[in-house]
C-alpha cells in the first residue's frame, strides 16, 4: 500500500483510535507512576523519530546525522538553564530556533545531492558537531557533561519533581501539541509535495515545483523539532553530555523509525517506545551483545519486516478484514 | 621548512592512497550495482585483524599476511554478495543502508567481543620501519612503501580497466547495464569479480593501514566518512576520480594537523564543503 | 506578431558529441509544431533544452519574447511551458486525482501551504477534475496511476502538463508505446487541446504528425535539415532519403 494511502488510512480512517493512544498516554500518570521517567524518554525519542520521519519517510532524505539537531538544541537549552535562565518554555522555544537555524544553513549542502552525497554530508556535520563539543569541553562539559542545569517551575506553578510528574506531563504536552502541527501539515498541499518530491523529482520540477527551496523549508522544521526534543531532554533530565550529538544516536533514531514504520506519522512514536522499552530492559546484558542483535534485527527487519510494526498491523488487518469478507461471499 | 613540508606532501600522499585502496570498492560498488554498501570499513578492518593476527599468533612474516588480508576479505565479500548483497541491488538505498548499518554493527561488536575495544598493535618488521634520507630530509620508511605499494597497485588497477577486456565489461557494465547484458557481458558475474576485489583491496588497505589509521572495533564507523568522501566527491564513473580525492583529502588532513593542530580535525569538513559547492557532481565527472 | 516560442542557435555538445547545433525555431501562438527525425537526431535532447534540464552550449531559448536560457526548469513552468515525457514519468503509487491535484496545487500557489487539509482545496480539485473531462479521463479518478493501461497513462502524461496552465506545451512523442486501440482517444486529446496553448510535439508516428502539425522540422544528426509544411515536407526528396537510407 503507498504511503499516502497508509496516511490516509491512519490519520483519517481511524481518528477514535488516535484519541484513544494519547487519551492511553494521558492516562499514563496513573497506569505506570513507577515509570515516569522512562516514559519521558519514550515520548523524546518518539518526538525525535518523528522529526526524522519527516525528512526521511516522507521526503525520501537519507541522513545519519539528525542527532546533530537534536544536539544542538539539548544544548541550547542546557546551557541556558546553567547559565541562569531555567525558565522551560522560552528554553524550549529558543533551543528550536536555534536548532532550525542550523538545520536551515546545513540543509543547502543536503538538499541538492544524490543519496550517497546526503549520507555523507549528515554524517560528517554529525560528526563534526560531535567533535566540536568535545573540543570545547570547557563549555559544553565534554564526556562529562553539562552541570548545574537547574530548571524553574513550568508555568511558574509546576517543579520538575524526583518522580517525574512534571517532566512527563511537560513532554507529553509538547510532543502532543507539535504531534498535532506535523499532523496537519502531512495532509496539506504541503506535505502531499513531499511524497511527490520524494517518489519522482523530476516530475514534480516539470509541474513547476522548486524542489530544492521546498525541500530547505522542509528540513528546517525537522531540524526544529529534533531541537525541541533535544531541549526536553536536557530540560527533564537537567543534564547534557556530548554523546547527543553521537553518531549512535543518529542510527538509533533511523532504526526506531524503521522498527515503527516510515512515512506513516505514528510509525515514530511505536518505534520509539519498542526501542526504549527494549533498551531499558536489555540493558543489564553486555553493551557488545546490544549492538550485536541490534545490528541482526535490523538485517532481519529489512528483509522480512517491511514496513515495521505499524506496516505488519495493516496487513494484519487487511488480512483479518478479507478472511471476515469470505465466508459472506460464500453464503 | 620545506623539508617538513615535503614530509607533509608524502605523508599525505601515502594516507591518501590508503584512502584510495580501501574506497576504490565502494566506488566501484556504487558505480555498477548502485549498491550503497556502508559496511564497505568491515572488510577494511577484517583485513587489518587478519593481518595483525597472523603475525602475532602464527608468526606469519608481513609480506605474506598482506595478500592474505586480500585473500579472506575478498572471499568474505563474495560470501556476503552471494548470500545477502544480490538481493538488495533492485532495492531502495534506504533498504541498502539499513542492511549495511546492521552489517556494521555486528561487525564491530563482534570485533570488540573478539579483540576487545582498544587499538591493536602491528610490529611493523625491521625492514620497514625507520626513516630514510631522500632530498636531504627524513622521510618515514612506512610511508614509502605505501606509496610505492599504492602507486604499483593503482597503475596495475588502470592497467586491468583501461587495457584488458575484462576492464571493458566493467567499463561497458557501468556505463550502461542493460546493453552490456544484451551484448552478450555476463554483469552480474562482472560485478561479483570486481567487488570481491574491491572488498579484497579495502582488506589490503585495512592491513596496511594498522600503523598510520590505527584498528580499533570502531574502524568501519570512524572512518565511515571519509569513504562516503572519497566516492561522493570522486565520482563513481572513472578512476581518477577517488584517487585524486583521496589524495587531496589525504594531503589535506595531514597539513591541517600539522600546521593548525587545533582545527586540524576540521580542515576535511570543511574541504568537503567546499568541494560540494564547487562541484556538486564530484571532481571528474563525465559529461 | 511575437513569438510564442523562439529559439536562436540552440546548440548543445557533450565532449566531442555534438547532440544539437544550430538550431533557431520560432513558434507562432497557437501553432501547432511538429519536429519529426530519425533516431538520434537530438529531438529529445531539443526539448531537455527547451525545458532547462540540459544548459545549452550555445543560443538561447525565448518564450514569449523573454529570454529563458538561464532559469531553472520550474521556473520556466511558471512561465507558461510545459511538458510530457517520452516515457511516461509519473507517480506510480498515487491515484489520478493526487496526481493532478499535486499539479494543480503548485499552479494555484496552494501547494506551500502547510495548513489547509488537501480535502478541503475544493477549487483545485474542481479544476484538476476539469481538465480530466476534457481528457475524457474523469472516470479514472481513483485509479492508482500503476493500474492504469499504457495509454491511459499517456493521457495522465498530458493531463499533467494541461494543469500547469502552460502557453506553450512541448509534447514528446505522445504515442510512443500506445497501442493502436489506444490511439484514438490520444488523436481525441491532442485534438482538443485549446487552440491558445503553442504545441511543439516530437513525433514518429507520422499519422498524429501529418493529422495535427501545421509545420514541421526535420531534425538531423542535431542540425535542422529543413522546415516546411506538410506537404512541403512529403514532397522533399531529401527528407525521403534521410529516412529510408542513404545520405
Amino acid at each position: 500500500m503507498s504511503a499516502a494511502a497508509r496516511a490516509r488510512t491512519w490519520a483519517g480512517r481511524f481518528p477514535w483510535e488516535e484519541g484513544a493512544f494519547w487519551l492511553l498516554l494521558a492516562v499514563g500518570f496513573w497506569l505506570w507512576p513507577k515509570h515516569l521517567a522512562l516514559a519521558s524518554q519514550v515520548l523524546i525519542a518518539g518526538l525525535f523519530a518523528l522529526s526524522y520521519d519527516l525528512i526521511l519517510g516522507y521526503a525520501g532524505i537519507l541522513s545519519l546525522g539528525h542527532a546533530a539537531y537534536f544536539g544542538l538544541g539539548a544544548y541550547a537549552a542546557g546551557l541556558l538553564a546553567a547559565h541562569g535562565w531555567g525558565e522551560p518554555l522560552s528554553g524550549l522555544l529558543a533551543a528550536g530556533c536555534c536548532a532550525g537555524l542550523a538545520g536551515f544553513l546545513t540543509s543547502f549542502l543536503v538538499v541538492r545531492g544524490q543519496d550517497l552525497t546526503r549520507l555523507m554530508v549528515t554524517t560528517a556535520i554529525g560528526l563534526l558537531l560531535f567533535e566540536l563539543a568535545n573540543r570545547l569541553s570547557n563549555i559544553t562539559g565534554g564526556v562529562d557533561g553539562l552541570s548545574g542545569v537547574e530548571m524553574a517551575p513550568l508555568l511558574g506553578a509546576f517543579r520538575f519533581d524526583i518522580y517525574g510528574r512534571t517532566a512527563y506531563g511537560y513532554c507529553l504536552i509538547v510532543t502532543f501539541v507539535l504531534f498535532l502541527g506535523v499532523r496537519r501539515m502531512v495532509h496539506s498541499p504541503f506535505g502531499w509535495s513531499l511524497r511527490g518530491m520524494r517518489d519522482n523529482p523530476s516530475r514534480m520540477l516539470a509541474l513547476g515545483y522548486p524542489v530544492q527551496r521546498r525541500l530547505i523549508a522542509l528540513y528546517t522544521v525537522s531540524a526544529a523539532i529534533a531541537g525541541v526534543a533535544g531541549a526536553l531532554l536536557a530540560q527533564t533530565t537537567q543534564f547534557v553530555s556530548i554523546d547527543v550529538f553521537s553518531f549512535n544516536r543518529s542510527a538509533d533514531v533511523m532504526v526506531m523509525l524503521i522498527v515503527g514504520g516510515a512515512g506513516v506519522l505514528y510509525g515514530g512514536l511505536v518505534g520509539a517506545a519498542v526501542f526504549t522499552l527494549a533498551y531499558h530492559f536489555l540493558s543489564a546484558l553486555n553493551p557488545v551483545y546490544w549492538q550485536f542483535w541490534l545490528g541482526a534485527f535490523l538485517i532481519a527487519i529489512v528483509l522480512f519486516g517491511r514496513g515495521g510494526v505499524l506496516g505488519a498491523c495493516e496487513r494484519l488487518s487487511r488480512h483479518l478484514r478479507e478472511r471476515g469478507r469470505a465466508p459472506a461471499a460464500q453464503r | 621548512m620545506i623539508a617538513s613540508l615535503i614530509g607533509i606532501v608524502f605523508d599525505g600522499l601515502a594516507y591518501g592512497m590508503l584512502l584510495f585502496l580501501i574506497s576504490v570498492g565502494l566506488s566501484v560498488t556504487l558505480g555498477l550495482m548502485n549498491f550503497v554498501n556502508l559496511a564497505h570499513g568491515a572488510f577494511g578492518m577484517l583485513g587489518g585483524y587478519l593481518c595483525a593476527l597472523a603475525m602475532a599468533r602464527w608468526n606469519v612474516p608481513f609480506l605474506v599476511a598482506l595478500p592474505l588480508a586480500f585473500v579472506a576479505a575478498a572471499l568474505a565479500g563474495l560470501l556476503l554478495e552471494r548470500l545477502l548483497f544480490r538481493r538488495f541491488y533492485r532495492r531502495s538505498h534506504l533498504d541498502q543502508v539499513l542492511l549495511t548499518i546492521g552489517l556494521t554493527f555486528m561487525a564491530v561488536a563482534a570485533a570488540t567481543f573478539l579483540f576487545g575495544p582498544q587499538q591493536q598493535a602491528l610490529r611493523l618488521p625491521e625492514y620497514l620501519s625507520g626513516q630514510f634520507s631522500v632530498l636531504g630530509a627524513d622521510h618515514n620508511l612506512y610511508r614509502m612503501f605505501l606509496l610505492a605499494v599504492g602507486v604499483v597497485l593503482t597503475v596495475a588497477l588502470t592497467l586491468v580497466v583501461e587495457r584488458t577486456r575484462f576492464g571493458a565489461a566493467v567499463r561497458a557494465a557501468v556505463d550502461n547495464p542493460r546493453v552490456a547484458e544484451a551484448l552478450g557481458i555476463r554483469v552480474g558475474l562482472v560485478f561479483q569479480i570486481a567487488f570481491a576485489t574491491g572488498c579484497g583491496l579495502a582488506g589490503l588497505g585495512g592491513a596496511l593501514g594498522v600503523e598510520v589509521l590505527g584498528l580499533d572495533p570502531v574502524f568501519p564507523l570512524k572512518y565511515m566518512v571519509y569513504f562516503l568522501l572519497v566516492v561522493a566527491v570522486g565520482g563513481t564513473s572513472t578512476l581518477k576520480g577517488p584517487l585524486y580525492a583521496a589524495l587531496l583529502l589525504g594531503v589535506a588532513d595531514v597539513a591541517g594537523k600539522y600546521y593548525i593542530p587545533q582545527v586540524g580535525a576540521f580542515i576535511i569538513y570543511a574541504m568537503m564543503v567546499i568541494l560540494l559547492i564547487l562541484r556538486p557532481q564530484g571532481l571528474i565527472s563525465r559529461s | 506578431m511575437m513569438p510564442a516560442l523562439r529559439t536562436s542557435g540552440l546548440g548543445k555538445h557533450f565532449g566531442g558529441v555534438r547532440a544539437v547545433t544550430g538550431v533557431s525555431l520560432a513558434l507562432a501562438r497557437g501553432a501547432r509544431h511538429a519536429v519529426i527525425g530519425p533516431n538520434g537526431a537530438g529531438k529529445t535532447t531539443l526539448i531537455n533544452l527547451l525545458t532547462g534540464m540540459l544548459a545549452p552550449s550555445e543560443g538561447d531559448v525565448y518564450l514569449d519574447e523573454d529570454r529563458v536560457t538561464g532559469l531553472r526548469p520550474d521556473q520556466r513552468v511558471k512561465r507558461g511551458l510545459a511538458r510530457t515525457f517520452q516515457i511516461n514519468n509519473l507517480f506510480p503509487d498515487l491515484t489520478v486525482m493526487q496526481s493532478m491535484l499535486l499539479a494543480v496545487c503548485e499552479q494555484c500557489g496552494v501547494a506551500i501551504d502547510p495548513w489547509r487539509p488537501v480535502s478541503s482545496c475544493r477549487d483545485e480539485i474542481a479544476a484538476a477534475r476539469a481538465v480530466l473531462r476534457l481528457l475524457h479521463l474523469d472516470g479514472a479518478e481513483d485509479t492508482v496511476v500503476r493500474q492504469l493501461p499504457y495509454g491511459d497513462q499517456r493521457l495522465v502524461e498530458i493531463a499533467l502538463a494541461l494543469a500547469c496552465k502552460p502557453r506553450v506545451l512541448l509534447l514528446d512523442e505522445p504515442a510512443a508505446g500506445v497501442p493502436k486501440a489506444g490511439s484514438q482517444a490520444l488523436f481525441r486529446a491532442i485534438a482538443g487541446l485549446p487552440d491558445e496553448v503553442t504545441v511543439l510535439f516530437v513525433e514518429h508516428d507520422m499519422d498524429i504528425v501529418f493529422r495535427f502539425a501545421q509545420r514541421i522540422t526535420v531534425l538531423v544528426s542535431g542540425a535542422i535539415l529543413t522546415e516546411g509544411t506538410p506537404e512541403d515536407i512529403a514532397r522533399d526528396p531529401t527528407v525521403k532519403q534521410v529516412y529510408l537510407g542513404g545520405r
